[in-house]
């Protein structure tokens, strides 16, 4: 029997002792057909719909023609979508890797020179806004930032209306307190991973704390930082979320690319341009995405 | 560690500042429901239940709590059953493209958002006829899900000995039985993670339902929290309060089951 098992784990090298051929591709199988249906197909779906004339109402509805490169065009003379694209840029540069990235890497850094009683209490508090369901919180920041009675002017003193007199700056800031989690958690996770030893040394040697960021801290979570810019910037990229604030609004100063395709699309049925615009975005996701991978991999060997 | 006074006091500073800035905008959620007056102003008096006696007028509530229920638990449930064989075979079977399979899972799960893709998922709804339905949000939401689901499985199988498999083997059980005996009691805890993971990303899912389902009946709490407070204008502060809460609720449980079964922080890369 002893023999056996030896000789089971062996050909098991090659793969073929635990499953045979015909049950691993009835396992693999359902998995790849959903994901083909509603993940494949889509994203080339987009970019074919992106070189039509494709509308819901209308004469285009029943028959859509290739018009090929035309609703690109029309985006490249458009205002809305450059100001969206802009808004965007904005929102992603802004909330993303100043605010989440930065305040995230700070946070883990200085929870990690405190007791744990302190580290947990703090990270409960900015895990549960990255928890909170999008239209809840949402809700919470339209009461937080009320021109009349919202909590910010309370404490400011003022009457200000966050949200129509500063709305872009209003979900940056809403959306760094919405995110700032996911970057903490990484970093404290960084930063743990760095052997005790050299920081020990570091202080030994007299370094004050900033000396031991600099020398030590930053170049040995150098690629964390990489991986953490990438993904949040892609998240928050495609963000839909301060639709659920704003609308997009006050006019279209807050109308991130999302809310420009949804506008598009849902609002006024010309699929085909909300389509080209969001054949766009998939090419930026990609750009973003080959990164990630390629750097990801380079980290692993 | 070692620290100088003005080292620790700006600690201090940065720290308290910090929490602030994240608790005083999620205070409202915990205060509000049980004012007896709420407004937007953040406080607490005349405490009372009567809101959430109010919310429970809106035929509309909890139902829409059940929805997002049937959502959440449909998706988790299909990422589970569909994710975790194909989390296996890509373990345990080094067949010939593995890799490229891998390589174009995690990119096509990495470029393909709701919101650029939201188009052809409203037309493939409407050709397939799964517009108002459950199991169109369902599918979905598992499409987008499952990427990330068996890649977690997968590293979590890749981890476990394959000694118990092998032996079954020889005894001549078949495929599926070792998946069912041996694999899945064995990879439990992955998948209560997993599942825990797909509910709650399904929970607060806005997007694809507002897209999906136009029928109030079939609404999940997403989309109703977001009809209360637009639709109905300030008169109903006191529901959305009370609902908001109650809509809540749920996902923290699940955190803290999670964090305190399984440990958040190896998991905290998880959120799409």
């Amino acid at each position: 029997m002893v023999t056996e098992i030896k000789a089971g784990s062996r050909t098991d090298k090659s793969g073929n002792a635990v499953l045979r051929g015909g049950a691993a591709s009835f396992f693999l199988s359902p998995a790849t057909i959903i994901i083909i249906i509603f993940l494949v197909i889509p994203a080339f779906w987009t970019i074919y719909l992106g070189i039509t004339n494709y509308r819901l109402t209308g004469f285009s509805a029943v028959d859509p023609e290739i018009i090929g490169l035309e609703n690109f065009r029309r985006a490249l003379s458009d205002p809305a979508f450059f100001n969206s694209l802009k808004v965007t840029f904005i929102f992603t540069i802004g909330s993303a890797i100043l605010g989440q990235a930065v305040l995230g890497f700070f946070l883990a850094w200085i929870l990690f020179g405190l007791s744990k009683r302190v580290r947990s209490t703090v990270e409960i508090i900015v895990i549960a806004a990255w928890m909170v369901p999008s239209s809840v919180v949402s809700f919470l920041w339209i009461a937080f930032l009320n021109g009349d009675v919202g909590t910010l002017n309370a404490i400011l003193g003022s009457q200000t209306r966050w949200l129509i007199d500063y709305p872009l700056e209003s979900i940056v800031v809403f959306n760094i307190w919405r995110g700032t989690a996911f970057s903490m958690l990484l970093f404290a996770a960084a930063v743990a991973s760095i052997p005790k030893s050299h920081l020990e040394v570091a202080r030994v040697a007299g370094a004050s704390r900033g000396q031991q960021l600099r020398t030590i801290v930053l170049p040995a979570i150098r690629p964390y930082i990489l991986t953490d810019i990438l993904l949040i910037t892609l998240w928050t990229f495609n963000d839909f979320g301060p639709y659920l604030i704003t609308s997009g609004g006050p006019g279209q100063e807050t109308e991130l690319l999302a809310i420009f395709v949804y506008n598009n699309a849902l609002r006024f049925l010309d699929f085909g341009y909300a389509s080209s615009i969001a054949a766009i975005m998939l090419l930026i996701n990609l750009i973003l995405s080959l990164i990630v991978i390629t750097t990801g991999k380079k980290r692993s060997q | 560690m070692e620290k100088s006074a003005s080292e620790r006091i700006t600690s201090a500073l940065f720290v308290v500042i910090v929490s602030l800035f994240f608790l005083l905008p999620i205070a409202w959620l915990f205060l509000a429901p049980f004012d007896g007056q709420p407004t937007y102003r953040l406080k607490l008096s005349d405490p009372s239940l009567n809101n959430f006696r109010e919310m429970s007028q809106n035929p509309y509530a909890y139902r829409s709590l059940l929805n997002s229920a049937i959502f959440s638990a449909g998706t988790g449930l299909v990422i589970i059953l569909i994710g975790a064989p194909a989390a296996y075979v890509l373990s345990r079977v080094k067949f010939k493209g593995r890799d490229v399979f891998l390589y174009f899972l995690l990119l096509f799960s990495s470029v393909v958002s709701g919101s650029a893709a939201m188009v052809p998922l409203f037309l493939l709804a409407l050709r397939f006829n799964i517009l108002d339905t459950y199991h169109g949000v369902i599918f979905i939401l598992a499409g987008g899900l499952l990427p990330a689901a068996i890649f977690i499985l997968k590293d979590f199988t890749d981890s476990l000995p394959r000694s118990y498999e092998e032996s079954a083997k020889i005894f001549g059980a078949s495929s599926f039985r070792i998946l069912k005996d041996i694999v899945a009691p064995v990879i439990r805890p992955g998948l209560a993670v997993i599942f825990v993971w797909a509910f709650v990303q399904s929970w607060g899912n806005f997007l694809i339902p507002f897209i999906i389902i136009r029928d109030i009946n079939k609404q999940p709490a997403a989309v109703m929290m977001y009809s209360f407070y637009t639709e109905a204008g300030d008169a109903v502060i006191r529901t959305v309060a009370a609902f908001g809460l109650l809509y809540t609720i749920p996902v923290l449980l699940m955190y803290f089951y999670v964090n305190r079964k399984y440990g958040f922080r190896f998991y905290g890369g998880i959120k799409g």
